[in-house]
């Protein structure tokens, strides 16, 4: 029989056996897929990675946010705007994006918590409002030629065996470890997974459940933000259709993963391995060539399914264990 | 005279137009036990809930070592000093039993959270209540029981100066209320006040100096335990003298004709050794056994909420199939779980709706029941059961602990099933509700009904059952008929020894 510890990690096990599998039978069968394109993954994902660990705390802490990919649309267009248009200072304009998106998910947390609205209407609502913003500054993207920003886009380290990584990647793992840190070593991050277990339970063990749930979505917002940030580094210009669906790609990414959708379970390197499953699905379709980029959709749907099955089963298995 | 660490002054509230509380006085000594009493509805839970800031009262004052305080929420409660056990086991089941008894207080080091230590304190703390766990495993693998012990090691991990008990005991053994009467007396003697909910006479009597009755939402009165009489304390409690529960005059009922339920090497690796048993109609036949025996694990494998890995199940003498409960609620078996929190009562749904939820799934929900059948039952049975407050439109979760554990029976009573597992029925129900329920299971056996009953209580089980299985580590090791000469000290023996008697 399994404890109920290794129970818990079984579908994070899952899905790093199903990454290794994948990137074996990719060395196998390309010939081009090497070291350099274990890296593109990190290069190509780390918008949606940090998108999804932002992701990751909110759903953790037993909510959704659906804003996630119009944030960080906006967050493109908006620091485009102030770069190319208003002639502001580029590394200010990052700091201002973040900072506007870390509000947008404080004020979603806050009309979630103390009007009492479901999350997924609130943060539907984001999503609408800051889509349409994408629009009102601009139908057509703005492309930036801005020297700081090329510099960050263009900078890659050297590593061995003549393969590289960009900042930008490098920039989302930092984020992933600090989130790891956070969720995993600070009390902050105990009382978010108190949160998705139960929220009544939290209130009366002495969370302070206002502010951890404000805290959440506040944390989802930055992410959110910091993604769009990471796709300027990546396209160098800000597009109002940028970002549609990140959420859902977030969401799916942090599911397979292993994270609970009912919230309390689950880890951010678990969604690490859901981003790199996602982007190992893209990786050999295009290594295929003549697949069109649909079956991507279809594949990671089916997976999500497979992995939302494999949960239910667990819960269902979840009679108490002997004394 | 030393000072009250805690008092409450005129303490009054209401829920949407009814008063749970009327100007209610409370106050707290330092190094005593005070027991809070009074039946399910009386206000206890209430007032725990108005003191630790979850309810904001309508009227009334709090005084904290002579400081009039406003506490608001829970954690300005703890950082108080004020500790709290709540009646269900409020706890978050997703976290490790570890960061359960630390939740809010994790030791760190540098800042980070120092899991190894918080392991290993932990363990050290669970281990002084007698418990040997996994503490980095979840809680919400371990039995209920469990669970309340947990949170009651959270509760004295938290060193407080007053420490609250909202029904500790429900769920627990005997073993385990000693362990935990030990720990209360240990804070005692350190000066921590005590605030102990029980509806258990022999426990007040055992380890309280105070006494505090609620009756209706109001105060009835304070009392040193050693010079209230029981009757007079119960007399207080319920207003009016209890009527006792006549003896059961026929306790051996020969076993005539085939059994209406019959296991033959019913099993579960890891919950339950196989086991033969029967209950025939017109049988109480009560199981008896320590926290983690597996009187559990035998209810639920005869109601097909596990899968059994060995044995079959006989009804009427008929193989039945009882792969899930649905199949066994269409044989009539109805099973009245324990765990009302987490496997019986729909918390959103109305009294109503809860009462009839069984009923209507049986049924199958193409068969709705007429809107007049439906008032009639549920009026019934909030009368037999005397469920308060009587308005069957009040969601589930505004009643009092005990009020819902009656709508969970009544919830299985309506189905009028042909076999009725009882698992912990009286847990957290007052004692002249009790006694009620006691007569009840002994009607409806007589009227043909077989009954498997389960309790903690050994008096319980002995009053009621005509035969008594009796389980030890995972194994029905005995089955008796009920007879004069057999106490619970002849039971206990049993227990231990594992011998058949
Ligand atoms: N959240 C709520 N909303 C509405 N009514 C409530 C709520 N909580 C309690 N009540 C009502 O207040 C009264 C007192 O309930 P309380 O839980 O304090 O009783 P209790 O003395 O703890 O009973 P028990 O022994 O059954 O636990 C009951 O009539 C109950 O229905
Ligand atoms: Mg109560």
């Amino acid at each position: 029989m399994m404890s109920p510890a290794m129970r818990r990690r079984l579908p994070a096990v899952v899905t790093a056996t199903l990454l290794v599998a994948m990137i074996v039978s990719g060395y196998l069968r390309y010939p081009k897929f090497d070291g350099q394109a274990i890296y593109d993954l990190f290069i190509d994902n780390g918008f949606l990675l940090v998108a999804a660990i932002g992701a990751t705390f909110v759903i953790l802490s037993g909510g959704i946010d659906l804003s996630v990919g119009a944030v960080a649309g906006f967050s493109t267009m908006f620091a485009a705007w102030l770069i190319v248009r208003q002639g502001w200072t580029s590394w200010l304009v990052i700091l201002i994006v973040l900072a506007i998106g870390t509000l947008a998910g404080l004020l979603m947390g806050a009309a979630i918590h103390y009007l009492e609205i479901q999350p997924f209407i609130v943060t539907l609502a984001g999503l609408f409002l800051f889509r349409g913003l994408c629009f009102v500054i601009d139908d057509n993207s703005i492309s930036i030629r801005d020297p700081f920003i090329a510099g960050i886009a263009e900078a890659r380290f050297q590593l061995p065996g003549g393969t590289s990584i960009t900042l930008s990647a490098f920039i989302a793992i930092a984020v992933l470890a600090v989130a790891a840190y956070v969720l995993h070593y600070m009390r902050f991050g105990r009382q978010v997974y108190a949160l998705g277990g139960s929220e009544q339970s939290a209130l009366l063990m002495g969370v302070p459940v206002a502010r951890t749930k404000l805290a959440v979505y506040a944390v989802s917002g930055f992410c959110s933000a910091f993604a769009g940030v990471l796709y300027i580094f990546y396209i160098q210009s800000g597009d109002p259709s940028i970002g549609v669906g990140l959420e859902l790609d977030a969401i799916a990414a942090v599911v397979i993963g292993g994270t609970l959708l009912t919230g309390g379970t689950g880890t951010v390197l678990g969604t690490l391995l859901g981003v790199l499953v996602f982007g190992m699905v893209k990786t050999i379709l295009n290594f295929e060539g003549t697949l069109s980029s649909w079956w991507v959709r279809i594949f990671v749907g089916s997976l999500l399914l497979a992995f939302i099955l494999l949960q239910r089963l667990m819960v269902a298995r979840k009679t108490p264990a002997p004394a | 005279m030393t000072e009250p660490v805690l008092e409450m002054k005129g303490i009054s509230k209401e829920f949407s137009g009814a008063r749970a509380l009327v100007g209610v006085d409370f106050r707290l000594f330092p190094g005593e036990i005070h027991a809070l009493m009074g039946e399910n509805g009386a206000g206890k839970s209430t007032l725990i809930k108005v003191l630790t800031g979850v309810y904001h009262p309508d009227a009334g004052q709090v005084t904290l070592d002579g400081e009039v305080v406003r506490i608001t929420s829970p954690l300005q409660a703890q950082k108080a000093g004020i500790s709290t056990v709540y009646q269900e086991v409020n706890l978050c089941t997703n976290l490790s039993v570890a960061e359960n008894v630390f939740l809010g207080r994790e030791p760190r080091r540098m800042g980070a959270i120092h899991w190894a230590r918080m392991r290993s304190d932990a363990a050290q703390l669970v281990r002084r209540v007698g418990l040997e766990l996994d503490v980095s495993a979840p809680l919400g693998s371990y039995p209920l029981a469990i669970q309340q012990l947990v949170a009651i090691v959270r509760a004295v991990a938290i060193s407080a100066k007053v420490l609250i008990l909202d029904e500790p005991t429900s769920s627990l053994d005997r073993s385990e209320v000693e362990q935990l009467f030990a720990v209360m007396r240990r804070l005692k003697e350190q000066g921590v006040a005590i605030l102990f909910v029980t509806h258990f006479l022999e426990q007040v009597y055992e380890i309280c100096d105070r006494v505090t009755i609620l009756r209706n939402g109001a105060l009835v009165g304070e009392h040193m335990v050693a010079e209230l009489e029981r009757k007079r304390l119960v007399q207080l409690m319920i207003g009016k003298a209890l009527g006792e529960l006549e003896e059961l005059t026929e306790h051996i009922r020969p076993a005539v004709g085939k059994a209406m339920i019959r296991a033959e090497g019913l099993g579960r690796n890891g919950a339950i050794a196989p086991f033969n048993l029967d209950v025939h109609a017109g049988e109480v036949v009560g199981l008896a056994g320590l926290l983690g025996s597996g009187r559990t694990e035998v209810a639920r494998l005869l109601f097909g909420a596990d899968h059994a890995d060995s044995g079959k199940v006989l009804i009427d003498g008929e193989p039945a199939n009882l792969r899930t409960p649905n199949a066994a609620i269409e044989r009539s078996i109805a099973f009245c779980s324990e765990n009302r929190r987490a496997e019986g009562l729909v918390p959103e749904l109305s009294v109503r709706e809860n009462m009839i939820l069984a009923l209507q799934a049986a049924r199958g929900w193409t068969r709705p029941l007429s809107t007049e059948k439906r008032d009639e039952l549920v009026a019934r049975y909030m009368k037999a059961l005397d469920i308060r407050p009587s308005n069957p439109d009040l969601p589930v979760s505004s009643l009092s602990g005990g009020n819902q554990q009656k709508v969970l029976l009544a919830r299985w009573l309506i189905t009028q099933p042909r076999l009725l597992i009882l698992d912990e029925p009286t847990r957290g129900i007052d004692i002249g509700a009790k006694t009620e329920i006691q007569k009840l299971v002994v009607e409806l056996s007589e009227g043909g009904m077989a009954v498997l009953f389960i309790s903690a209580e050994l008096e319980e089980v002995l009053r009621l059952s005509h035969t008594i299985g009796v389980l030890r580590d995972r194994q029905l090791v005995s089955q008796i008929a009920n007879a004069p000469e057999i106490n619970a000290d002849r039971i206990m023996e049993i227990i231990a020894s594992g011998a058949p008697a």
